[in-house]
């Protein structure tokens, strides 16, 4: 068969759809979008109906996943590394209630921060969870993990994680096919009680966890995927995981490597291969695209475990992704000389683009706090964080989705006025709503704005969750319907922008104001898609 | 043979697509491909790279080491300039000298050409006019690619029916426009090797 040139992303998604799937869900977060928007666009998906919509957020995804897995059915669940902090309830609780039709959680880290608030390292979650993770290393492994996963996942009734990271999210190559799988019938669980977490079931249910954690192990030690490669000198073992490991073999192209290497590629960490290149060598080498996880368990909280260089010695830098050259200095080899960047070359950093609404409504709220000092303004995660740059330089907070809505009542709580929250329409149904009935609960004398462009524009364009309802939405919650104020963000509705922002800074109790204008970006794409 | 392209230039120029024409004909070759691409943040209007790999054997890295980059093309000067410590001794640099100013401080022109003229291998091409004057502005990326296949090894006819075959659905007006494009930038590059 031909090879198809895909993604990291799309090649895992080509592998859930031809290992059977029905159902895909998810919310957009870059590294991941691009696994979802594939399902999406794929006629076998079309033609088998697998589900493949977006989901409010990805705790309600990883749930709704959770739900066809207990009807029989296979299933993905996609997010980026944070979106796991929100789907963390279900995500641990699930590996108690295990799986029933297989079950793949896939998670997209992104290590030195391309595009997120931080760069945890999902791995932390399946070994907290008691959970197996596959962390491939190259697109074809992307690919046949899809396959390999579920079949572990149904193997052992628990969800797999798959652990990607950027470089692999977003790289293409050639991937080859394997043959398409029918869908599982419907089938429900055979225990009535898998489901239930009881404590008097629950307790049950994490005996039964742990003592499949053997098993797990000796899964790992003959996984296809985790290699162990003899070398002569055994003054130095190397352990690499995930796309480490291409990053040390591209030091290895035109030599043989003479250290034994251990290729991680399936957890939890094959404990006998981890011994054997432990016993043989003196010292080891660990190299980890993310956080030093398994670097730190062999090392030992003193240090005095095993000789271990990595991350945590200064081997490898601490923080950041992995790279050939970093890796090759982590060997010793010698450096070549690098031509440097001329100083006249200035940063580039993103920028809202020419005609954005969020520019329209920004200039408005600056000259409505003009009469303030600064330090009032709580945004959250989305283009408009972008509002933080010159010459906007309008919001003074983004931690995580939804924290807008909260910080601002807490700082309202506080004492602080004016206290204004910037939220964009797809984070508010994400994590925004909830927030929100907080503040109307307790009258809090808080602005809350939300940015309707009817998308979730910084990942490319996917439907918002909100549909164009945020007033309706606003109204349930108890919002006051005259403190409910929609505007039309446009350079000539300037003044009119100011005035409503002005009313409502005045008011003492819960504004929303809804600055509505489709996302310039997605506009221009449907214009080209109806041209053509 | 191996050709390790870094494809550098702000969101939005569209380096992509010149990635998806080299890629197309290297696979037609045969060759193992890996192309990293950027999404998310920095594709609104920010600094943007592609590391395209192509090789006769497997590819590992996905990412091109640091001093062992073949050719830098660039669609914007000062871009060009960001990557160089990927630049192996022998490498290239292809890049258009028409600058996409969209920060308030932005170098002097003069001072950014004057930093490329420096280096050993260069091609510097104002692939914006060279395009508007064929009367196809938009195909600035095809003068580019053109430029700079003078310095790839790749069969020249192969670029060209990739162009072909990428284009085929826009119409063979379009196709005979980039391929046009195309051949100027090669013209380009020949003269002033």
């Amino acid at each position: 068969m031909k090879k198809l040139l895909l993604l990291g992303d799309e090649a895992f998604a080509q592998g859930a759809l031809d290992a059977g799937i029905s159902g895909a869900y998810g919310y957009p977060g870059t590294p991941s979008t691009e696994i979802i928007e594939y399902i999406q666009k794929n006629p076998l998906a079309k033609e088998r109906n697998v589900h493949r919509e977006w989901s409010a957020n990805e705790k309600t995804a990883m749930e709704t996943a959770l739900g066809m897995s207990y009807a029989g059915k296979r299933a993905i669940v996609t997010m980026k590394h944070v979106g796991l902090n929100v789907a963390a309830d279900p995500y641990v609780n699930s590996a108690f209630t295990g799986a029933n039709g297989g079950l793949l959680v896939t998670v997209a880290d992104d290590p030195s921060m391309h595009s997120s608030q931080n760069e945890q390292d999902s791995r932390f979650f399946a070994k907290f969870a008691l959970l197996p993770a596959l962390e491939p290393s190259n697109q074809q492994e992307a690919y046949d993990m899809a396959h390999y996963g579920l079949e572990l996942s149904e193997k052992y009734a628990l969800p797999v994680m798959i652990r990607f990271v950027t470089r692999l999210s977003h790289s293409r190559s050639g991937v080859a096919r394997q043959e398409v799988k029918a869908e599982n019938t419907l089938k429900l669980p055979e225990d009535k009680n898998q489901f239930v977490l009881l404590p008097a079931i629950a307790r049950r249910k994490f005996k039964a966890l742990l003592a499949k954690q053997a098993d797990l192990e000796k899964e790992s030690e003959n996984s296809p995927f985790n290699k162990y490669i003899d070398g002569k000198d055994k003054s130095l073992g190397i352990i690499a995981c995930g796309l480490a490991h291409n990053y040390l073999m591209e030091n290895f192209t035109d030599k043989e490597c003479s250290h034994p290497i251990l290729k991680i590629s399936q957890y939890p960490i094959p404990r006998k291969m981890v011994e054997k290149i432990s016993m043989e060598c003196d010292t080891l080498l660990v190299l980890e695209d993310g956080a030093p996880l398994v670097e730190e368990m062999l090392k030992g909280y003193l240090g005095n475990a095993l000789k271990v260089k990595g991350r945590l010695d200064g081997t490898v830098p601490r923080d950041g992704e992995l790279n050939p050259n970093s890796v090759a200095k982590a060997l010793g080899f010698k450096e070549t000389e690098l031509l440097t960047i001329p100083e006249i070359v200035a940063p580039r950093p993103p920028a809202l683009c020419v005609a954005c609404p969020h520019i329209d409504s920004y200039n408005a709220l600056n000259e409505a706090l003009s009469t303030y000092e600064k330090g009032h303004v709580f945004a959250d995660i989305g283009c408009y964080t972008l509002g933080f740059l010159p010459p906007y330089q309008a919001i003074n907070s983004c931690v995580d989705m939804g924290a807008s809505i909260t910080m601002a009542k807490g700082a309202a709580d506080a004492g602080l006025y004016p206290a204004v929250g910037v939220i964009g329409d797809s984070t508010f149904t994400h994590s925004g709503i909830t927030g929100l009935l907080d503040c109307v609960n307790e009258k809090s004398n808080v602005v809350i704005i939300i940015l309707d462009n009817h998308v979730a524009a910084m990942t490319g364009g996917q439907e918002s969750s909100a549909f164009g309802r945020i007033e309706q939405i606003c109204l349930g919650l108890g919002v006051e319907r005259e403190h409910i104020r929609t505007v039309v963000p446009l350079k000539k509705n300037h003044e009119e922008l100011v005035k409503v922002y002005r009313e409502e800074l005045a008011y003492n109790g819960v504004s929303v104001i809804v600055p509505r204008r489709e996302c310039v970006q997605t506009m221009a794409k449907r214009n080209r898609s109806g041209r053509e | 043979m191996k050709l390790d392209i870094i494809l550098a230039g702000v969101g939005g120029q569209g380096i992509l697509s010149i990635a998806a024409i080299i890629g197309t004909a290297a696979l037609k070759n045969g060759y193992y491909l890996k192309q990293a691409e950027v999404h998310g943040m920095s594709q609104r209007g920010g600094d943007v790279q592609s590391h395209l790999r192509i090789s006769d054997k497997p590819i590992h890295s996905d990412l091109i080491p640091m001093g062992e980059c073949d050719m830098i093309l660039s669609v914007e000067p000062m871009e060009s300039l960001r990557y160089l410590p990927y630049l192996s001794n022998k490498g290239w640099v292809v890049t258009n000298s028409k600058p996409f100013i969209n920060i308030p401080n932005y170098p002097e022109l003069n001072s950014v050409l004057a930093e490329i003229k420096k280096l050993k291998n260069n091609i510097c091409i104002n692939a914006d006019d060279i395009a508007k004057e064929m009367g196809a502005a938009r195909s600035m990326n095809m003068v580019m690619l053109g430029a700079a296949a003078a310095f790839m090894d790749i069969k020249v006819e192969d670029l060209q029916d990739a162009i072909k075959e990428i284009f085929e659905r826009k119409g063979e007006k379009i196709v005979e426009m980039n391929l046009n494009a195309f051949n100027k930038g090669l013209e380009f590059s020949k003269a002033n090797k």
